[in-house]
This record gives structure tokens, sequence and C-alpha cells, in this order.
């Protein structure tokens, strides 16, 4: 079975600084995939990479067997355009109400009426929890929980194929984590959507992982079932799951 | 020998940047003017940008115009009447402010409240991976941020200097008349006796110029800020020093154009 996804030999480099150093992954049609690592290993990079809001050095990112570094333009797009991207810190738009920022991609994609527009909005903001009365408010007026449900059903709403998760339970509280990962885990459901998702916090990353990956040094240094993290054996994963001082990495850090 | 070296090594590396950033400049405008003749179109935020630097300037740009066309004729009162050159006022008023005062002064203030509204917007989407948020959302940034405000640019400051050209005469009259004992129908035919079409649309070309520079400087220095609240601080600054020093130099690359002949 082809990839959904099937990145080989990426490389990035800002400056003197080699980010990613040879970088192979491939991620099954319906699974989703944990990418994990210290901060500034790269897992930005990586699905930035992907998105096309960063250019690699080297190496190949095939979507659906197609390499978009390679195909014409309109091509990478359309193959992108698949892609809907939950951001860290939200990057809900807020100049624009809680209803249209859900209904950016659909206004933007598919030109349908603003009226029909709103309404979706409505729809996919009770998909996440949320009722019919925040559509008017503004982003800021939200809590930070309730931003990240929007943000969520924005990258949801056009239905993508694939879905990036960049740290997303990041400041939030333990109990608001646990509910937006059981949330981001029903909508790949529903939508039977291939994921990749970065994180630090390992109990987000066993709740919506299939499978896990380690960067390190600019590589993925292990693979393995997400529910086997914190019993893998591996001397880097094991000191990073379990938050050990002393390891490889502390090693890597004092050099 | 060192200190040399490290020198040139620094100018050089200086200039080079220099050369970088005008390129990347260049690049930058020619994209957001594609994107204007390019669908899909964003009439709304079209709108939204005419407001911004349109209407919300019009205040300071009228207070400003009004003071400035009343100082001119007090200050050429002053000087003129040395020479016994008073009826020379009313004349000197009018092309001032039509042809330099009116799209200088509005293109300055302009600078000075949109341009930096501009730079502080789009650097704020910037940091905020907003401007990131819209390419995964199937949308241009280009022709979503940049395109709408660059064309708003250029139409909404003629409009203004417009504005600003009859506030200025009025200032003028208004101490002339009032102050300094001029006959006001006299004033009038004085004012409208030498004034050409091309004293007033000279204005307006290089007010559409200044428009599009200012609109160019707030989306190209707040689209590729970064670091935070520092660098969106910094790209509002850069957006009002450079646009302002271009209408200066502009003014004079187009009066030259325009004028001599």
């Amino acid at each position: 079975m082809t990839p959904k996804i099937r990145v080989r030999g990426l490389r990035k480099a800002f400056g003197a600084k080699t980010v990613l150093d040879g970088v192979d992954l491939d991620v099954m049609p319906g699974t989703g995939l944990v990418v994990i690592g210290g901060s500034g290993t790269g897992k930005s990079v990586l699905i930035k990479s992907i998105l096309g809001l960063v250019t690699p050095d080297a190496g190949v990112i095939e979507i659906d067997g197609e390499d978009v570094l390679k195909v014409p333009r309109p091509r990478a797009r359309a193959l992108r355009s698949q892609i809907g991207m939950l951001f860290q810190n939200g990057a809900l738009f807020d100049s624009l109400p809680v209803w249209e920022n859900v209904a950016f991609g659909l206004l933007a994609e598919r030109r349908i009426k603003r009226a029909a527009a709103r309404a979706k909005a409505i729809e996919v903001l009770a998909q996440v929890g949320l009722a019919g009365n925040v559509a008017d408010l503004r982003p800021s007026e939200l809590s930070g929980g309730m931003q990240k449900r929007v943000a969520l059903a924005r990258a949801i709403a056009p239905e993508p194929a694939i879905m990036f998760f960049d740290e997303p339970t990041t400041g939030l509280d333990p109990i608001m984590g646990a509910v937006i990962d059981e949330l981001i885990v029903d909508c790949v459901k529903r939508l039977g959507s291939t994921s990749i998702a970065i994180t630090h916090d390992m109990a987000s990353a066993q709740r919506i992982g299939d499978t896990a990956a380690m960067l390190y040094q600019g590589r993925v240094c292990w693979t393995g079932p997400a529910s086997g993290l914190l019993a893998a054996s591996d001397p880097v994963v094991r000191q990073f799951t379990h938050g050990l001082a002393q390891g490889p990495i502390q090693m890597a850090l004092r050099r | 020998m060192k200190f040399l070296l490290d020198l040139v090594a620094g100018i050089g590396a200086a200039v080079l940047g220099f050369v970088a950033l005008i390129g990347e400049l260049a690049m930058f405008a020619l994209s957001g003017l594609s994107h204007i003749f390019r669908p899909p179109y964003y009439p709304r935020l079209f709108a939204r940008s005419l407001m911004e630097i349109g209407f919300y300037s019009l205040p300071v740009v009228a207070l400003t115009a009004l003071f400035t066309g009343m100082v001119l004729a007090l200050q050429s009162y002053t000087g003129f009447s040395r020479f016994n050159a008073e009826s020379a006022i009313a004349s000197v008023v009018v092309l001032s402010v039509t042809r330099e005062l009116g799209p200088v002064l509005a293109g300055l203030m302009v600078s000075g409240r949109a341009g930096a509204a501009m730079a502080a917007e789009l650097g704020t989407m910037r940091v905020t991976d907003q401007i990131d948020a819209l390419s995964t959302l199937s949308t241009e940034p280009m022709k979503y941020l940049v395109a709408p405000r660059l064309l708003a640019g250029v139409i909404a400051l003629p409009l203004l200097v417009v504005i600003a050209d009859i506030l200025g005469v009025m200032g003028g009259y208004i101490v002339a008349t009032w102050k300094l004992g001029f006959n006001p129908s006299t004033y009038l035919v004085n004012s409208f006796t030498n004034l050409k079409v091309e004293d007033v649309s000279s204005g307006l070309i290089k007010a559409a110029v200044f428009g599009f520079v200012i609109a160019l400087m707030g989306c190209f220095h707040g689209y590729r800020s970064k670091g935070g609240a520092e660098g969106v601080g910094a790209a509002t600054t850069s957006a009002v020093v450079t646009a302002s020093i271009l209408i200066l130099a502009l003014d004079y690359a187009l009066t030259q154009v325009l004028f001599i002949k």
C-alpha cells in the first residue's frame, strides 16, 4: 500500500545549524503518527516542510505517491490542500469573528455563500463542543481551551484527508488537554483522516497516535507503537519519555 | 591589517545585505502588484483597507492641511510684504498646497497612522502564525493581505489629497481675508487665475505613488517581521521611517519628471 505521506532524506539547515539531517518517515492512510523530540529538534520544521511553509534543502516529500517538491506548483498546492493544520497557539484570525474563522477554508475553497458558511461553521462548532452563541464572538473573547476548540473546528471544517497537530495540548490544563485529545481522535476517526501530531506531552502522544517517531539530532532515531512509548528500551526515547536528567540527550547538550 | 580587513568585510556585508533587501522588496512589490490583477479578488478586504487608509486618516490630514495653509499665508505675507508682493500670496498658497504640501504632508501623516498600523497588524499575524494559517486554508497571503492594501493605498491617498488641497487653500483664504485684510473675491480670483490642471494632477499623481509606497512599506516590513513583540515594534518603526524617507526622495524625483521639461 502507498503511504499517504512518505518522507525520504529530508534535510534543512538554517545557516550553520542543521535542523533536519535526513529524515525518513512513512504515514499509512488512516493512521496517526506522533512525532516526539526535544525543543529545537526540528519537529515543527518537519511539518512546515510538508505543508510548504518551509523549503527543504534536499529530500523527497510524497503525498499520495507524488513528490510535492518536484511536481508543478499548482499540483503541489492541490496535494497540500488536503492538509488541515491545528497550530500550537491556535493562530486564529483575530480580526474575524469565530464563525468566519471556522468557515474560512470553506469560503476560500468552495466559494459557498456566507449564510451557508455561517450555518456550517455553527454545525462544526457543535462537533467540538461549542455552542452557537460563540459564533459571533472574537477569538480574544474566548478562553485558551475554547480557542483551541475553535482552531480545531477551523482545521476540520473543510474535512481534510490529512491533519497536522502542532503541540495540541500545550498551555492547557490536564483535563482540557484530555478533552482536546478526545476531540482530535473523534474528528480524525470520523473523517478517516491520516494525521501527524507533534507533542512533548507523553499522555497526549499515547492518546492521539497509533505510531510514534522520535526525532533526535536531525533524524528519526526510533519508531514504534505510540502505546509502547513509555516501555521503549531505546536509551534516547527512554530518557525523553521519562524526563530523565541523565542520558544521551543530556550528554549531547553538554558537548 | 586585521582591522582593515574587518572593516572592508563589514562594509561588504552591509552592501550585500542592502542589495539583497532591495531585491527582496522588488520581488515583494511585483508579487503584490500581480495579485491585484489575478482572481480571486477580496472586495470586502479592499473596502476595509480603503476605510482604514482613507476615511480614518481624514481628520489628521484635514487638520494638517488646514493649518499648513493658514501658516503658509501668514509666513508668505510677512516675507512678501518686504517686497510689496502681497498680491502673490494667493498664488503661492494654492500652488504650494496643490503641488507639494498637500501630497507630501498627507503622505507623511498617512504613513505615520495607516502605514504603522499595517506593519503592526501584519507583523502580529506573522509572529502568531496567522499568515502561515492562511496558506494552510487555501489562501495566498500576498493576495489576501497585501494586494488589497496596495490598491487601497493607491486610490485612498489621491482622494485624501483632493480634500487636503481644498482645506489647505481654505486655510490660506481664512487667514488672508480675516487676519490680513485681503478682499475675499480678489483673493479667490488670484488663487485660481494662475492655477493649472497640471498643478492639481501632478499632486494627485504624487499622491498615488506615495499611497503605494506607504502600503508597500507597511506590508513589506510587517510581512517579514520576526521575533515576537520586539520584532513587530521594529517592523512598525521601519515601515514609517522608510516610507517617510521614500516619500521625500520620490517627491523630488517626481517633481523633476513632472515639471522640468
